[in-house]
């Protein structure tokens, strides 16, 4: 009866055919392809793409039908192929400020150059189930809506925090041309740097971003954040060709870009003055981006002179080594791995103990 | 995308190259965790990753990799890392510690002693043995530094204080040539005695935690302990029940629900190398009838079932997932 755990090979074969019949689910249903995917779970399409740090629509829709929905898993997928693709070179800094919008609002102005727009948002829908969508066959679609419509090239949308900086009530930011250090090609070293942590966090699972986000708004590190400017469209990724002496675009990407102003009451070295969290996250994914803003935000306590009141937003260690989900969940689901021998330790050990415990009590006796 | 589109043993040239240099650091400086840019590996963090990025960076076309897990070859994932390796670099793969030049391992250290020119990579989830103790990273770093130890015995001292005794049974730290206070893995203490004057290589690799850290030959590695209660080495009381082995660890295994259990070496193929030659337990048999099934350890399970008056388990934690027992050995 010694076949614990054994006869892992043949197990392990099976287990995979399984898995497979069960990505496949009901053949009476028609197999769900990736350009489907793509092009109507989007929003879960850029999750993917946004946490896996890699720009690629329809390898992340692959990567959800392998993965059958799971989106950590197919994050995991996306990492794993994209940690062997090689580097041949970094673009220029992207110019949000030439971003072809499909949504661009502000929390801060009623209006402003460039305008409010709505954009495809859930914002004012009313969350009822559309029942239309679930009979046989599409509901009428829409007329294509005229203008806005996939964004069109704009000359230049300028950010919402340039207006105050002209009149010197934000914080600005130091111009810095230092390449910033990569994540995935450096050790983490701690304390880190600004461009270290936007990157950690544009790549952190969207649950645990939003969650110490939301911490801070609950008090845990509060920073009073309005969202100054929140956008989402097309921008260009160009890169300096040597052999041609200029930029050239490569490519189109899609971005959401936040920008929060925060209250700031000053402090010993600092003037009252507004304050700024940025987030960045590929695809339209709002929600994230709004999320790091805050987060970053809370983690520039010690730059802007503030207090560390010992929040979990504040505290940069415990929130890089805790944001990647694809980290967490290995560690996290590697206790189902057989772990007996350490288990077969503990057991003399309390066998042990309790012995002696006992034989001393009835010594006692 | 075939296998060829990958480079030999999976990772890049360059990826090899950085895990390396980590790896001749941490020889240098023995017990030294040195940071690396750990890769997404195609398995998940917890499985490995570590180890698997120091076999891959270790592995050449001639090498013969032995893969275990609790000490056995053929736990779901020893078989997973062996199979990947056999894939991926195409190297020779065997079951016999001394055939083989590279052996990853997960919680044991084999039992045969190993020799020059052998290289056990060890997989570990949390490098750092002054984690629990501090959870910051920036603390425990200038721990070490300053060779501040002093947190670490004060809770083995609190374990004597409270228990009479050391209660930590695996991942037990040791200190390595007077200096760095290491963690060996979550192997248990009673393989710590190993770790020392081994001629092998020792190489420790943390995928998640970014850290690479190394035993070279012959380095002195000593388990913490306090001149009153000495460091002692514990397994279970018993032989082993299949081949009657009194000095290898051992696996307690439940065998019905009437609180039977017997005792099985955890290295397997220590086990089998000393049942081939001859050597019976309590509950072997003398000779090994012909396997009814092709894997050597799987055919010990009937031969066992008939020797047994006790029913087999059909408890489905002993049978692993998509397997089940045939209908003929579970007859026997």
């Amino acid at each position: 009866m010694y076949v614990a755990v054994k006869g892992g090979e043949r197990a392990i074969d099976a287990a995979h055919e399984w898995l497979a019949e069960e990505r496949r689910g009901d053949l009476g249903v028609a197999e769900l392809s990736v350009p489907q995917i793509r092009a109507q779970l989007a929003l879960a399409v850029n999750r993917v793409m946004a946490e896996g740090s890699l720009y690629d629509p329809d390898l992340a829709a692959l990567a959800i039908k392998q993965a059958r929905g799971d989106l950590i898993e197919a994050v995991f997928l996306i990492r794993a192929y994209r940690t062997t693709l090689p580097r041949f070179g970094s673009s220029r800094p992207v110019e949000t400020g030439c971003m072809a919008v499909i949504r661009r609002i502000s929390a801060t102005f009623k209006d402003l150059p460039g305008g409010q727009v709505l954009g495809p948002t859930f914002d004012y829908t009313h969350r009822l189930l559309d029942f239309a969508l679930m009979a046989e066959g599409e509901a009428p679609s829409p007329a294509p809506c005229a203008s806005v419509h996939q964004g069109e090239a704009q000359a230049q949308v300028p950010h919402v925090t340039a207006f105050l900086n002209r009149d010197g009530l934000i914080q600005t930011e130091t111009p810095s041309n230092a390449t910033p250090p990569d994540l995935t090609r450096e050790p983490m070293e701690l304390p880190s740097t600004r461009p270290l942590r936007l990157q950690a966090l544009t790549r952190g699972d969207e649950g645990f971003v939003l969650s110490l986000a939301y911490s801070t708004q609950r008090g845990y590190g509060r920073t009073h954040a309005f969202v100054g400017e929140l956008r989402i469209g097309m921008v260009a990724v160009k890169m300096d060709i040597p052999e041609l002496g200029f930029a050239v675009d490569i490519g189109e990407i899609e971005l959401t870009e936040c920008e929060t102003v925060n209250q700031f009451t000053g402090s010993k070295t600092e003037p009252p003055q507004f304050t700024r969290g940025y987030g960045l996250v590929f695809g339209q994914s709002e929600r994230k981006a709004i999320s790091m803003s805050l987060v970053d935000r809370a983690l520039r306590w010690k730059e802007l002179g503030e207090d560390f009141i010992g929040a979990p937003a504040q505290d940069e260690e415990f929130v890089l080594m805790h944001a990647d989900n694809v980290q967490a969940t290995g560690f996290l689901e590697h206790i189902k791995l057989p772990h007996y021998v350490d288990f077969q330790s503990e057991l003399e050990l309390i066998r042990r103990l309790r012995s002696e415990a006992t034989a001393a009590k009835e010594a006692a006796e | 995308m075939t296998d060829q589109a990958y480079n030999f043993a999976y990772l890049d040239e360059q990826t090899k190259r950085m895990i390396r240099r980590a790896i001749l650091k941490g020889i240098a400086v023995p017990g030294y965790q040195v940071p690396f840019a750990s890769r997404e590996m195609p398995m998940p963090y917890g499985w490995g990753t570590g180890g698997v990025q120091v076999t891959a960076a270790c592995l050449t076309p001639d090498d013969t990799l032995k893969v275990i897990d609790q000490g056995a070859d053929d736990t779901t994932n020893a078989v997973s890392i062996r199979k990947f390796f056999q894939r991926t670099a195409g190297v020779a793969v065997t079951e016999a510690t001394v055939d083989a030049s590279i052996i990853q391992t997960r919680h044991r250290i084999p039992e045969a002693a190993l020799t020059e020119g052998q290289i056990l990579v060890y997989q570990v989830p949390i490098p750092e043995p002054l984690r629990f103790l501090e959870p910051r990273e920036t603390e425990t770093r200038k721990m070490h530094e300053l060779e501040e130890y002093g947190l670490m015995h004060v809770k083995l001292y609190e374990d004597i204080a409270r228990h009479g005794t050391i209660a930590t049974s695996y991942a037990y730290p040791v200190k390595v040539e007077g200096r760095y206070v290491m963690d060996p893995s979550p192997i248990p203490k009673f393989d710590n005695p190993k770790l020392s004057d081994n001629p092998a290589i020792q190489l420790f690799g943390a995928g998640r935690e970014q850290r690479i850290y190394a035993l070279p030959p012959h380095t002195r590695v000593v388990s913490l302990d306090f001149d009153d209660h000495p460091f002692v080495a514990s397994k279970a009381d018993h032989d082993c029940d299949l081949c009657g082995a009194p000095e290898s660890y051992l696996d307690e295994v439940i065998t019905d629900d009437q609180g039977g259990r017997m005792f099985v070496c955890s290295d397997t193929d220590f086990c089998q190398s000393r049942r081939a030659a001859g050597h019976v337990g309590r509950l072997g048999m003398p000779k090994m009838a012909p396997p009814p099934h092709p894997s050597p350890t799987r055919g010990e399970g009937g031969v066992l079932m008939s020797a047994e008056t006790s029913p087999p388990p059909g408890g489905e934690g002993l049978w692993v997932g998509g397997h089940l027992p045939e209908p003929e050995e579970a007859a026997q």
